[in-house]
């Protein structure tokens, strides 16, 4: 493949159309997703686990966690969300550290829909974007054109980027064209009036799948139908983004990348709390899928207080005293 | 196959690799055990048992090698720290050699904590003031006494340690353990009236109920006092956590093991996890990152030297820490109640009064 192209890019769609003989129908699909190699879970964890006890020091350090707070989808998805809460959320963003004007901001506020539009007029020209759950987001429970109403409400009040849940009934009865089809519309929900379009994130709930396998098989079905971002989970179910489910993730990118020269992102989602977690995911994505997605475009970590602990080690290394939760803010 | 047949298929194979079955069965069971079945083999082949077949054959043939009364193996003590109700190794995997105070002979490997350990002590110390300073004085005078009840039956351990560590007789060595024990009591009862001594109503001018009462300061770093290492160190622990307060304990540098020992009572006498946290090691090492650490609200420099004190009182001083000083103190005299107002912090009340 001569040059890459990323997901949301105009040609994307042509190159993927190089593969459409394996989306044509219901059993070619299903031919192809059960024709991608096993998942050996042993090596996989073992090799997830390896890659956890690099040990990153003094300015490697520094430089993670500046890029990890840099990655950050600061996320609030409570029931309890009020418009107050989210102003602070994004007040937050903005300046995480207000003892540090160096600190980078973070990538992009995630909430529900209808505190898109608070967050967009709370984050002003920032640059952050503001992200927005749909498609009746934890569930995915409910009709198609609910789902849609849902994703097209979310990009009218302004959102850059939806996250959307999976029908995991749907694909783990093995209707794969109907997960398919799916994605497909909702991207295509995620056009703007003005030709631009937000950003579709996959997510496909890694804990609600089982196996390994079904998480490969998920990839390749969100990448083939057009996702820009694949996301492990929604963080409202017990098992969430793991090393070892991120890594066949990252490994599932680079060879769809290799494929058909289409680069897709991937966001880890819930239970990543500690500076420590962080920096192993960076290194998952520096040995597996290479420098090229050690960016804010191609990598992001879904979580709220994962924040306040890098914020904390930052505080650590830039005045070699450990710091404290009455230094950061309560969220 | 019956009982018997299996009998005597265990033994005659056993008797095949006598030799091999003596040398496993010893480490493996543990040299006392394989003693015991040994004076239990006749018994057993006597009265031809059923239960326990390969146990009987194995314990046959132990019976020569027990004529020579093997050694006994000796089990070392492999003491750890006490961190949020665990005990851990240094996380740097470093320990230095404790020695007799007198024979200068080896006694044990204590953990040489690094900064690290001091960081995860203060993380559980931090997770424990909830629930600590939340319980009722009541109840935390009882789990004080509880301590004092655990400690009582581990006296003869602790007179030992005592002993060995300061180079006092086994008599001396059992005052000074029974007068620490007396301490945790007379804390124990501190607990729930301490409030009454240094809180209360105060007359002010204007319709107002106007109260004090006394709250726990957080997370206390203790230096222990480096010359008495138990006497000393409860006379400094059991006040900050009557008062409410969690501590990180940093041990006597020479003599660490009954501090270390101590961990293991508060783990069995209700104490919750992270209540008390001990380290053991450089006292210099671990002071220095727990004196500037901002999650800290208190320190007591008592174990410190003098240029050390001062040192570490000028690193507190960032997030306006409670700073202890170092004096020459009489750890079997009254203590009086000064150490337990260093750790509280009084809180003062105005409530409106009448309609």
């Amino acid at each position: 493949m001569s040059s890459v192209v990323p997901a949301y890019a105009p040609d994307a769609a042509g190159r993927l159309s190089g593969l459409a003989d394996v989306t044509a129908s219901d059993s070619a699909l299903r031919r192809f997703l059960h024709g991608l190699p096993g998942v050996d879970a042993v090596g996989l964890e073992a090799r997830a686990a390896g890659l956890g006890t690099r040990s990153i020091k003094t300015t490697a350090k520094a430089y993670a966690i500046d890029l990890a707070i840099s990655m950050i989808d600061l996320t609030t998805l409570e029931g309890a969300d009020t418009p107050g809460k989210v102003r602070s959320l994004c007040a937050k963003g903005v300046l995480p550290d207000p003892t540090d004007r160096t600190t980078p901001r973070v990538a992009a506020i995630c909430v529900y829909p209808d505190m898109v539009a608070v967050a967009k007029e709370a984050l002003g020209d920032s640059g952050i974007h503001v992200a927005s759950v749909a498609t009746a987001f934890p569930a995915g429970r409910a009709a198609m054109d609910v789902k849609l109403a849902d994703t097209r409400a979310a990009v009218a009040a302004g959102a850059d980027e939806i996250d959307m849940v999976i029908d995991r009934g749907a694909f783990l009865s093995g209707r794969y064209m109907e997960v398919f089809e799916e994605i497909r519309t909702v991207k295509a929900a995620c056009a703007r009036g003005d030709g631009s379009a937000a950003h579709l994130k996959v997510i496909f709930e890694n804990g609600e799948l089982s196996t390994y396998d079904n998480i490969r098989r998920c990839s390749w079905l969100a990448m083939l139908a057009g996702a820009d971002f694949i996301k492990t989970s929604t963080g409202k179910v017990a098992v969430n983004a793991t090393p070892a489910n991120t890594l066949l993730m990252l490994e599932a990118v680079r060879d769809f990348r290799d494929t058909v020269g289409v680069q897709v992102g991937v966001k880890p989602a819930g239970g990543i709390r500690t500076t420590k977690d962080a920096v192993k995911y960076l290194v998952l994505v520096n040995e597996t899928a290479g420098d090229d997605w050690l960016s804010p475009d191609w990598f992001r970590f879904g979580a709220s207080s994962l924040l306040n602990d890098l914020l904390m080690q930052r505080q650590k290394l830039r005045t070699g005293r450990y710091s404290g939760p009455d230094y950061v803010t309560v969220d | 196959m019956t009982a018997s047949e299996k009998t005597a298929k265990a033994g005659s194979t056993a008797r095949t690799t006598k030799a091999q079955a003596a040398r496993k069965a010893q480490p493996a069971r543990g040299a006392r055990q394989a003693a015991k079945e040994t004076k239990d083999t006749k018994a057993v082949k006597d009265a031809k048992d059923a239960t326990g077949t390969t146990e009987a054959a194995v314990a046959a043939d132990t019976k020569e090698t027990a004529d020579a009364k093997p050694s006994r193996l000796s089990v070392f003590k492999t003491y750890k720290l006490y961190v949020g109700g665990k005990f851990p190794r240094s996380e740097s995997g470093r320990v230095y050699e404790v020695t007799d105070s007198t024979s200068g002979a080896w006694l044990a490997n204590a953990p040489l904590s690094s900064r690290k350990d001091a960081r995860d002590a203060v993380v559980a110390a931090r997770k424990a003031v909830g629930g600590w300073s939340g319980a009722t004085a009541y109840n935390r005078g009882q789990v004080l006494y509880r301590v004092a009840e655990m400690l009582e039956g581990r006296a003869d351990q602790f007179a030992r340690e005592v002993a060995e560590a300061e180079g006092l007789s086994r008599s001396e060595a059992a005052a000074v353990v029974e007068a620490a024990v007396d301490r945790w009591v007379w804390y124990a009862g501190w607990t729930d009236k301490i409030a009454q001594v240094v809180g209360g109503a105060n007359p002010v001018a204007g319709p107002f109920f106007n109260l004090s009462t006394p709250e726990p300061t957080g997370v206390v770093a203790v230096l222990a006092p480096q010359d008495s290492s138990f006497l000393g160190l409860v006379s400094v622990l059991a006040p900050v956590i009557a008062t409410g307060n969690t501590a990180v304990v940093v041990a006597s540098q020479k003599a660490p093991l009954p501090a270390l020992s101590l961990g293991e009572v508060l783990a069995t006498s209700d104490v919750p996890g992270g209540v008390v946290n001990v380290l053991s090691g450089k006292t210099a090492e671990i002071a220095a990152p727990l004196a500037a650490h901002q999650d800290v609200n208190g320190i007591d420099l008592t174990g410190a030297s003098a240029e050390l004190a001062a040192e570490l009182e000028a690193a507190a001083a960032d997030n306006l820490k409670r700073v202890r000083r170092p004096s020459a103190e009489d750890w079997s005299a009254d203590p009086g109640i000064g150490r337990l107002t260093a750790w509280l912090e009084t809180k003062t009340v105005w409530h409106p009064m009448g309609v």
